[in-house]
């Protein structure tokens, strides 16, 4: 038996191997999410300030890779999938495809391997490795919940203020009248 | 009993690519008017306050936008107007080759991945039209030249794309033949006002600005009113009676402001750092109830409408008798003024040439417009050892500068605005090289797309912004992002509240309040926002 919360060993070995191939067949995953002109442009440049979406997405996701075979910590994930999240929450997605960009790591694993070399490592090991994927699956959901209801707050709180600028203004109109 | 069917999906396999746009050509229009990502129609009684054309009650969401009967004379008659009016419009429609170096510089492309946003593909949007109506081969080989006809769904995708652009002109820093997106904007909007199709959240303040003199509305004795309340407010922080005259004929310098820095929030520390400012000076000049109001929503309307809310500025110049006009931080009013006041309302040959009564300064530069930025003139007030200041009552803060649109790139004001927070502040720190300045990413609510409804694709178009903050905030501890732009104050805090959390916004000139040392104030405590300052801080 091997400790629980640890992934197995020799799947973590073919990963980790395999991490490069497997981050860049996730990002071109997530990236095809886009429509085709802008997939390209977002591909192209790896500058963090004009090329804002393609870098947070590539830079969180090596970190979610990570902590998917490493410790699975909870804040560091969250704290990535925020990152992307913000983002893709805001922009014109369905709620499953904003948050289904996580899941896409399964197909680029599998892209990556092919079903026969999966075949070589034990059930248990790939089931475990699935599972931590649904697992980032269903924080992601949390997440981009959270995203939401912030911009909705963001909008109330918005016409709150306008409420009371108007508020305000009649105030300062009947003010003067009091002193005439 | 039989296993589990491989017929549905994997959820990973379920994602599927479809969004708009399609796969299908950029030709065919195509427009989802999603909610939070367009903004609601003008109201028609603000409409007919303005004399516009066919106001009436429509939603943009619904199929039926109760376009006049005749609409598409009316658009291809205004096109073939402003196509004669301006030779710049037919000069940009002819000569773009669609090189793409504009294509990724669009703050809203950036952030919401829509390729239409790509600024060469907006004017696409117009161009296509022109191509087909206006140009032989256009007539001739039709789509094959990139000519479309005009229908309704093409005017919708006009709608949602050019009230999905700010009107920044960042795109045209790059084209390599100097064409000015926001340009094609300012005329495909022009074209929809012709059949009535404009939002209220221009529309209403352009009509407020007709009738009170202010985007906001506010009357005049309430504009009295809350001055006393700020005049108020300054003797509570400085011990010292400040006067604030008003409508005073006779006075050396017109002082003109947007309308949200004596009513908005951050925008009223702002306010209270210039009357501070000017009592401190002794500056002989003068606010105006009838011309309270710098900013120009007309602006986002037409060039009709810009000039007739901007004839009030020169119009009261001269009732008043003033020698020149200051003006505040606003962001869109120093692009008309620059760009359009001489010619919309000038010469103001009644004005003089601009000289600072306190350093002699002549600003040369606003030899024809008559007036001058008010960062230009604290910053020579500056230069000039005019000011006692204490830069540590802003320790505090942790500063960084967004160049505003229209102050950069419009009028090129870059080093001022830093030469004053260099001086009022202890920490300073500039964001990027390659999002300031000429290069500045736009707050995504400009050109008039603030409102509330709208708040979706604000926060995408003001990512690439607050992108650059996050990095200075998270590098330096930066918790005070400055500007000089009405707008920005009042939609950077709720961009700044999504994207990066525990950055607050303000004007320059609160900061400038807050160090100036005055003649016989009392030991300042606070600072004008009320919050103590850092050595009369309890630690706990």
């Amino acid at each position: 038996m091997r400790p629980e919360g640890r992934t197995p060993v020799i799947l973590k070995d073919l990963l980790v191997k395999n991490r490069d191939a497997i981050l860049e067949r996730w990002l071109h995953l997530i990236l095809e999410t886009y429509p085709a002109d802008t997939s390209t442009l977002l591909k192209q440049s790896k500058d963090r300030f004009l090329n804002p979406v393609g870098y947070t997405i590539f830079k969180e996701i090596e970190a979610l890779f990570d902590e998917l075979l490493e410790a699975m910590n909870f804040e560091r994930l969250s704290s990535s999938l925020n990152n992307i999240l913000k983002i893709r929450s805001v922009q014109d997605f369905s709620p499953s495809q904003a948050i289904g960009f996580t899941l896409l790591l399964k197909k680029a694993v599998e892209e990556v391997f092919g079903r026969e070399t999966q075949k070589e490592q034990t059930l248990e090991e790939w089931l475990r490795f699935y599972s931590r994927i649904d697992q980032m699956a269903i924080k992601a959901f949390d997440i981009y919940m959270d995203c939401r209801e912030k911009i909705c707050e963001i909008r109330v709180n918005q016409a709150r203020a306008e409420r009371e600028m108007a508020f305000k203004m009649m105030e300062r109109m009947n003010v003067l009248k009091e002193k005439t | 009993m039989a296993g589990l069917s491989n017929e549905v999906k994997m959820p990973e396999e379920q994602i599927s690519i479809d969004l708009t746009p399609p796969a299908k050509s950029w030709m065919e229009p195509a427009v989802q008017f999603r909610k939070g990502t367009y903004c609601y129609s003008a109201v028609p009684k603000h409409q007919k306050y303005l004399d516009l054309p066919y106001p009436r009650e429509w939603n943009p969401a619904e199929k039926d936008w109760k376009l006049p009967e005749h609409w598409k004379e009316i658009i291809l008659k205004g096109m073939k107007d402003l196509l004669g009016q301006y030779r710049s419009l037919k000069l940009f429609l002819d000569i773009c080759v669609r090189c793409g170096a504009c294509a990724d510089k669009c703050h809203f492309f950036i952030g919401s991945g829509d390729p239409k946003n790509m600024p060469v593909i907006r004017a696409e949007l117009l161009r296509s039209v022109y191509r087909r109506y206006f140009t032989l081969s256009g007539k001739i080989l039709r789509r094959l030249a990139g000519a479309r006809e005009l229908t309704e769904e093409v005017l919708k995708e006009w709608f949602y794309y050019f009230f999905q652009c700010t009107e920044c002109r960042r795109c045209s820093v790059f084209c390599p033949y100097g064409i000015d997106t926001c340009e094609i904007t300012m005329m495909g909007r022009e074209l929809l006002n012709l059949v009535g199709c404009n939002i209220n959240w221009i529309v209403e303040p352009a009509s407020n600005c007709y009738r009170t003199g202010n985007h906001l509305g506010v009357p005049p004795h309430a504009f009295k009113s809350t001055l006393e309340f700020a005049l108020e407010e300054v003797k509570e922080i400085t011990g010292i009676k400040v006067e604030a005259p008003i409508n005073r004929k006779g006075a050396e310098v017109l002082f003109i402001t947007p309308s949200a820095d004596y009513f908005g929030n951050p925008h009223w520390f702002t306010f209270l750092g210039y009357l501070m400012l000017f009592h401190e000076i002794g500056l002989d000049y003068t606010w105006s109830a009838y011309a309270s109001e710098g900013g120009n929503f007309g602006l986002f309307h037409s060039s009709e409408l810009a000039k007739r809310l901007n004839a009030k500025i020169y119009a009261e110049a001269k009732r008043l008798g003033v020698k020149w006009i200051l003006g505040g931080e606003c962001g869109h009013m120093w692009r008309v003024i620059h760009q359009y006041m001489d010619t919309y309302n000038g010469p103001a040959d009644f004005l003089e040439e601009p000289v600072s009564p306190i350093t002699g300064t002549h600003f040369d530069n606003a030899k024809s417009t008559k007036m001058v930025h008010i960062c230009e003139f604290t910053a020579d007030l500056i230069q000039n050892n005019k000011l006692k200041l204490d830069p540590s009552r802003n320790d505090k803060w942790k500063v960084t500068y967004h160049d505003s649109c229209n102050p950069s790139r419009g009028i090129g004001l870059f080093e001022e605005p830093r030469y004053i927070l260099h001086h009022v502040g202890n920490h300073f720190y500039d964001m990027p090289e390659n999002t300031i300045k000429e290069r500045t990413f736009c707050c995504g609510s400009g050109a008039g797309l603030g409102a509330d409804e709208n708040m979706e694709m604000r926060l995408r178009g003001g990512f690439p912004r607050a992108n650059a903050v996050k990095y200075v905030h998270e590098k330096f501890g930066v918790n005070l992002l400055t500007c000089i732009c009405a707008i920005d104050k009042a939609t950077l805090p709720p961009l700044l509240e999504y994207w990066v959390p525990g950055v607050e916004v303000a004007g320059i000139h609160e900061l400038v309040g807050n160090a100036l040392v005055m003649k016989g104030e009392k030991e300042r405590t606070t600072n004008l926002r009320g919050e103590p300052l850092t050595k009369f801080q309890v630690t706990s």
